[in-house]
């Protein structure tokens, strides 16, 4: 198969409350600032206006952000629907709201917390929020296997599955998180990186 | 692309435990799905069935969720010369849930997916790392379709795909709370459906690229895609018009026509809206006059295992030349018309299609061929 060209136009990666886009760090909270409240901050910063966000679970929330920093100033409409998908991993899948389900199954098992017991919700959440209609995959890894998700990647744009993709890590599990997000496109766009597993690592350590 | 076949598979769920008693009680129209005694309906391995193999193989220091992984591939490796043990074979594993129904223990390191599977693929001595898949119901389908693509990226030859889900109180108190569970045996595709019944089981295929160490009649993979609404996380698509479109690129993808595709095999859960998404959705690929079967009346929903069982099933019914029937159906019961039937039918056959939708508005859509080598 051959390899043709493909970018990396956007990268987002969260952490230790600091988000970092593109190379650049452009948000910071205080240490002290817990989880749940450093990503409503960054709901207020980045967007305030999609209700639904509140809703989310916390796995939800941390990729639904990232991937909205990521795309902020990305025009994606030229792309059909269908063209575009979303290819995503983590090690705690939903373990966190999983939890928190089944602390309410001993008195009314929450219905709005159970649909978040599957780790790709965050994939149709991201999907509602952009109208992403094309591929959908969730893999569980004990780490981010870089190769492996931009392998996967790539060979979906080598076989025209996809034109564009939002790819990536999104980990949390009670306070511990972890989101790294690229948009990879064929079409380079200002600044882009060459869609490589090195220049993915690079961003993401 | 590059043929991928499939070299060997095993079904283990309360119809028996291997494919072969799988099919055949398919076929005559006996069903996995009983009343349990807590109230309510599942499908679940009879007690005794499972425990007698797990000792035999001595899977005693696993979980039942490992077992039935373990044995499933055991069973269908053991029909097939390849081996876990290559590093050209990749190890696949769908779940939604895993060992969830440990989730009380607290242990907290035996219920993360990834572990598990590494767990399974060390019983199995798998040479690769075991790739897990967890994306709701398609998730055995997209495993096989991510098995397909794994041997076309020239990195494997071969790629053993396994799946399994159990039904636990944690599954059923969640479709419970969204009023989702069928108060009989789930009515596919029927007028009086109400909701899901929830089954458990496992099932493996063997992929391999490797024509020349098979024989006789067996099931090539056509094309296959996944999509998303990006219309509701619980609710599927208002018009079918994605699952439309991965139908249309599975069914184009492969050189076929409508015409061509012998019958559905839909997802098919007995819910109001996901029947009624799929109606609109087979209209809107051409498949309004293609026989439709849905397999939730014997398995019940089997969430990660049911893409891979249900597909299983459906290449061995193709080769008989029958679409199976789809228990619990008996009146029309979807805004525009399917061809279900409540009774087996013949007819002659080269392909089938597959499809499997989710929550996180997830489907997926994969074309089965069978040829002679």
């Amino acid at each position: 198969m051959s390899n043709t060209s493909a970018h990396i136009t956007a990268s987002c990666i969260i952490r230790g409350n600091t988000v970092v886009k593109n190379g650049v760090r452009v948000y910071e909270a205080p240490p002290d600032v817990t989880l749940p409240e450093f990503l409503r901050g960054l709901y207020d910063r980045y967007s305030g206006q999609y209700p639904k966000f509140h809703k989310m679970d916390l796995l939800s929330k941390l990729g639904w952000a990232a991937a909205e920093i990521l795309l902020q100033e990305v025009p994606m409409e030229h792309y059909a629907p269908e063209d575009t998908g979303v290819i995503l991993a983590n090690t705690s899948s939903s373990l966190d709201t999983d939890e928190r389900y089944a602390e309410t199954m001993k008195e009314i098992a929450s219905p709005a917390l159970f649909v978040y017991t599957l780790p790709n919700i965050v994939i149709g959440e991201i999907s509602i929020r952009h109208t992403f209609k094309g591929e959908n995959a969730f893999f569980v890894a004990d780490a981010f296997d870089i190769p492996f998700i931009t392998g996967y990647v790539q060979q979906l744009l080598n076989e025209g599955t996809l034109q564009a993709a939002v790819c990536g890590w999104v980990e949390q599990y009670h306070s511990g998180y972890d989101a790294a997000l690229y948009l990879v496109e064929k079409k380079p766009r200002n600044g882009s990186l060459p869609f490589t597993a090195n220049e993915a690592e690079k961003l993401y350590r | 692309m590059m043929n991928v076949f499939v070299a060997a598979d095993n079904i283990i769920s309360p119809l028996g435990v291997t494919t072969r008693s799988n099919v055949e009680q398919v076929l005559k129209g006996a069903g996995g799905i009983s009343r349990r005694p807590g109230g309510g309906y599942g499908a679940v391995i009879p007690p005794g069935t499972l425990e007698p193999l797990a000792d035999a193989a001595q899977l005693q220091a696993y979980t039942r969720f490992e077992q039935l992984l373990i044995l499933s591939v055991k069973d269908a490796l053991s029909r097939t010369h390849i081996s876990l043990r290559n590093e050209r074979t990749a190890f696949i594993v769908s779940t939604t849930k895993g060992n969830i129904a440990l989730l009380e223990e607290g242990d907290v390191p035996t219920l993360r997916l990834h572990n598990t599977a590494e767990r399974v693929a060390a019983c199995l001595g798998a040479k690769n790392k075991p790739l897990v898949v967890s994306n709701a119901c398609i998730s055995g389908l997209l495993a096989i379709l991510i098995g397909q693509r794994l041997i076309r990226s020239g990195q494997f030859d071969h790629a053993v795909v396994c799946g399994a889900d159990l039904f636990t109180p944690f599954v059923l108190s969640g479709f419970q709370s969204f009023q989702a569970v069928s108060d009989e045996p789930c009515r596919p595709f029927d007028a009086a459906r109400r909701g899901v019944t929830l089954g458990e089981g496992a099932g493996t295929v063997v992929l391999t690229n490797q024509a020349t160490s098979l024989a006789g009649m067996v099931a090539r993979l056509g094309e296959g895609a996944s999509c998303n609404d990006a219309n509701h996380i619980s609710g599927p698509s208002r018009t079918g018009g994605e699952l439309a479109g991965a139908i249309r690129k599975a069914v184009a993808g492969s050189g076929l026509r409508p015409a061509d595709i012998g019958f559905v095999s839909a997802h098919g859960t007995a819910t109001l809206y996901n029947d009624e998404m799929e109606a609109k959705a087979f209209h809107l690929a051409g498949l309004q006059q293609t026989p439709v079967n849905s397999l939730k009346g014997y398995y019940g929903h089997t969430l990660g295992a049911a893409g891979l069982i249900e597909a299983i099933v459906g290449m061995h019914a193709m080769f008989e030349g029958i679409v199976p029937a789809t228990a619990g159906f008996q009146q029309p019961g979807t805004s525009l018309p399917l061809v279900v039937s409540g009774q087996p039918r013949q007819r002659p056959m080269e392909h089938y299609l597959k499809t499997t939708s989710g929550f996180g508005g997830c489907n997926a859509a994969m074309v089965f061929s069978k040829v002679i080598l």
